[in-house]
């Protein structure tokens, strides 16, 4: 059953402590929270090597009240399928009765670029984890380097022009392997998002789940901003909430009335550089429309 | 011990039937030659439902020996195996398996390494993983292979041990070759090395953290006790050896001298050349030639003390490395051996010979040419070249 409101969420046990490492106003300790208040206590976490993973296993400490296993950047699909292939191993042979929730978190450089191979294997193999990318669209924890989710003019240590690429559709890629379940989400939907994760944990393959996750240090934003740049990220059609199951695009969260990129871009000091430059805005807005189309949002209203 | 008809099998068929009876409850690999037939091998036996496990197929040995590291965590028994660039390919995960201490088996079916792309036998594959953490054992026959298996288990899952082995046949020469193996009962090999879920694992009952992050404070610390661990594994690999003696009948040492005590000159070696070595020695001896060898079967942890039992009395070593080392001091094991000589206070001059290099043959000539080697530096006293590169067209 979904959830009707925020409420029936918040209620339940925390699974992810606070007292980690992880910035104010990061995004990927808000995902980590509510993703294991859902999965609950019979879960496995698995992180790839990234922000999540550094800030809360910091040796005595831990953030995790669920086993965690954390092995390297590349590996974190292949590692889940391993935690998957023993425990319904060991349920047939009958030297274990309870089964687990297998869930990755992992970020877009683990997931978009080093760990893609590892990804691919899993969904092709119809392991049943669910993966889920926290996508800040760069290399954070190194120090905000592009990676393949970095979107277009943005700038970062290594783009410092500005990324001259479109954003890898990391979607498109798991519904090429006709995963059963994928989706899109991001923080301030969070009973779209949680009725995502609750979906995805009840199918019996792979699924996956592409969170945006607004980052103060590399988007370059005041952290009190977060949740309101995830939101203007659904508002303006850069970030379509949907989901595909079964071979079918379903928009779960419309947009009638969509607000123009500008008011999503100017709050982020990594588009500083193109703030003046209608001929680049013009094509960030224009890749907008093209999602817009895509996924029949409304029109722009300013 | 029951008597039983021997099977005629292949190193890698011989494995095979080792991880059948040794009820493995995952295998993950990915095919590389000379392991294939291995995993080929074991798909059938999953196929027919001969062995109740999971065959994870993967598309790399990086996620193979990620999910064996992942599965053994989750408590369950694994197996994978691979080969020259298949192994370097997993090299990193294999630092975080010993790290993590978690007892994956591993068979490697020893190969060159590219490029030239060659697919036959040396330990340029096994070489560069010295440094990993994991136990490794080097086999002469396809029957020391299944016995080292079967024995593998046993030491990987002791509580006291809980690390990763690599058991180590040459590619081809051994991996390929059929030979009479002399199988155990499966009810044998269940009670020698029986799976248990007693170690901390994976349970969401008892939550652990595995693999988080370590300031400086703590990195030392644990670095320092996975490599303590794999120093202290050593008598405990012993005793399992010698166990396994008294089931079997077969017991084959750390290491495996022979005629070493009024020996002027041995030759050190570890893998199957050391079959052919111990041939050369036994001809040679007939001839009065007072000449011996000895052949390491555990690799890491080193066996210092065993090792220098042998040699001590010797006048001249010859030390085999079937891999090179370019640019350092000397091969792999010339390093390892002349070290431990160092450390106990020994100068016996020593040579270090480079041979059978992406599976060229290593004949009882060439080996009798090594002992002829060493006869001129017991005459002169003398070393005029401390490497030779037996073979080698210049």
């Amino acid at each position: 059953m979904p959830f009707k409101n925020l409420k029936e969420i918040i209620v339940r046990q925390d699974f992810f402590s606070p007292g980690h490492g992880l910035c104010a106003g990061c995004g990927a300790a808000q995902i980590a929270r509510i993703v294991m208040k859902i999965a609950g206590k019979n879960s496995i976490m698995i992180n790839a090597t990234g922000c999540l993973e550094v800030s809360t296993t910091t040796y005595p400490w831990t953030a995790w009240k669920v086993p965690y296993i954390h092995v390297a950047f590349e590996n974190a699909a292949a590692v889940a399928s391993g935690i998957r292939a023993a425990y319904d191993a060991l349920i047939m042979k009958k030297k274990l009765d309870k089964d687990v929730n297998v869930v990755v978190l992992a970020g877009d450089g683990g997931t978009a670029d080093i760990g893609l191979q590892a990804l691919s294997g899993a969904f092709e193999r119809g392991d049943r984890i669910v993966y889920i990318c926290y996508d800040n669209e760069a290399y954070m924890n190194t120090g905000i380097q592009r990676s393949g989710a970095t979107p277009y003019d943005a700038w970062t240590t290594t783009s410092p022009a500005g990324q001259k690429t479109l954003k890898k559709d990391l979607m498109g890629i798991a519904i090429a392997h006709r995963v059963k379940y994928a989706a899109t989400a991001t923080i301030s939907y969070l009973l779209d998002a949680a009725n995502k994760v609750e979906k995805a944990l009840s199918i019996s393959g792979p699924s996956f789940i592409h969170w945006l996750q607004p980052c103060t240090i590399g988007w370059r934003y005041d952290p009190k901003l977060t949740v309101k740049l995830s939101r203007l990220a659904v508002k303006t059609g850069l970030w379509p909430l949907y989901e595909h199951y079964d071979g079918f695009n379903k928009l779960t969260v419309q947009v009638p009335r969509r607000t123009p990129v500008l008011e999503y871009l100017k709050l982020q000091g990594r588009f500083r550089h193109i703030m003046d430059n209608q001929e680049e805005l013009a094509k960030i807005q224009s890749y907008a429309d093209e999602l817009a189309t895509k996924f029949g949002l409304g029109p722009v209203t300013e | 011990m029951q008597k039983v008809e021997p099977f005629l099998l292949s190193g890698n068929l011989a494995i095979a039937y080792a991880i059948k009876q040794l009820n493995v409850d995952v295998v993950s690999a990915y095919p590389i030659t000379p392991q294939t037939t291995i995993i080929e091998k074991i798909s059938e036996y999953v196929a027919k439902g001969e062995l109740k496990a999971n065959f994870m197929l993967v598309e790399s040995e990086h996620s193979a020996i990620s999910a064996c590291l992942s599965a053994a965590a989750s408590g369950a028994r694994v197996f994978t195996s691979s080969s020259s660039q298949g192994l370097l390919l997993m090299h990193e995960i294999l630092f975080i398996t010993s790290a993590l201490r978690l007892p994956v088996v591993m068979v490697v079916a020893n190969r060159s390494v590219s490029a030239p792309i060659n697919i036959w036998n040396d330990h340029g594959d096994i070489m560069p993983q010295r440094d990993t953490g994991w136990i490794q054992f080097f086999v002469e026959s396809a029957q020391e292979a299944y016995d080292k298996v079967i024995q593998a288990y046993r030491i990987a899952e002791d509580k006291r041990v809980r690390l990763p082995i690599m058991v180590n046949m040459d590619g081809i020469v051994l991996s390929h070759t059929y030979e009479p193996v002399y199988p155990l009962s499966d009810s044998e090999v269940a009670s020698f090395s029986p799976w248990n879920l007693s170690l901390k694992r994976l349970d969401p009952d008892n939550p652990l953290t595995i693999g988080g992050f370590c300031y400086p404070d703590y990195y030392f610390e644990t670095r320092y006790q996975s490599s303590k661990a794999l120093e202290d594994s050593l008598p405990i690999i012993s005793k399992v050896d010698k166990e396994f003696g008294k089931l079997s009948g077969r017991s084959y040492g750390l290491v495996s001298p022979l005629k070493c005590d009024d020996a002027d000159a041995i030759l050190v070696s570890i893998g199957s050349i050391s079959t052919t070595i111990r041939a050369t020695v036994k001809k040679l001896r007939e001839k009065g030639k007072k000449v011996g060898m000895v052949s390491l079967k555990l690799f890491r942890p080193f066996p210092l003390n065993e090792l220098i039992k042998s040699i001590k009395n010797a006048k001249a070593i010859g030390i085999i490395d079937r891999a090179l080392s370019p640019g350092a001091v000397a091969g792999p094991l010339f390093t390892d051996v002349t070290s431990a000589l160092y450390l106990s206070k020994m100068s016996i001059p020593a040579v270090n010979f480079f041979v059978g290099l992406g599976g060229r043959d290593v004949k009882v000539e060439d080996i009798e040419s090594m002992f002829a080697n060493l006869k001129k530096i017991l005459k002169s006293g003398k070393i005029e070249k401390h490497s030779y590169y037996v073979g080698l067209r210049e």
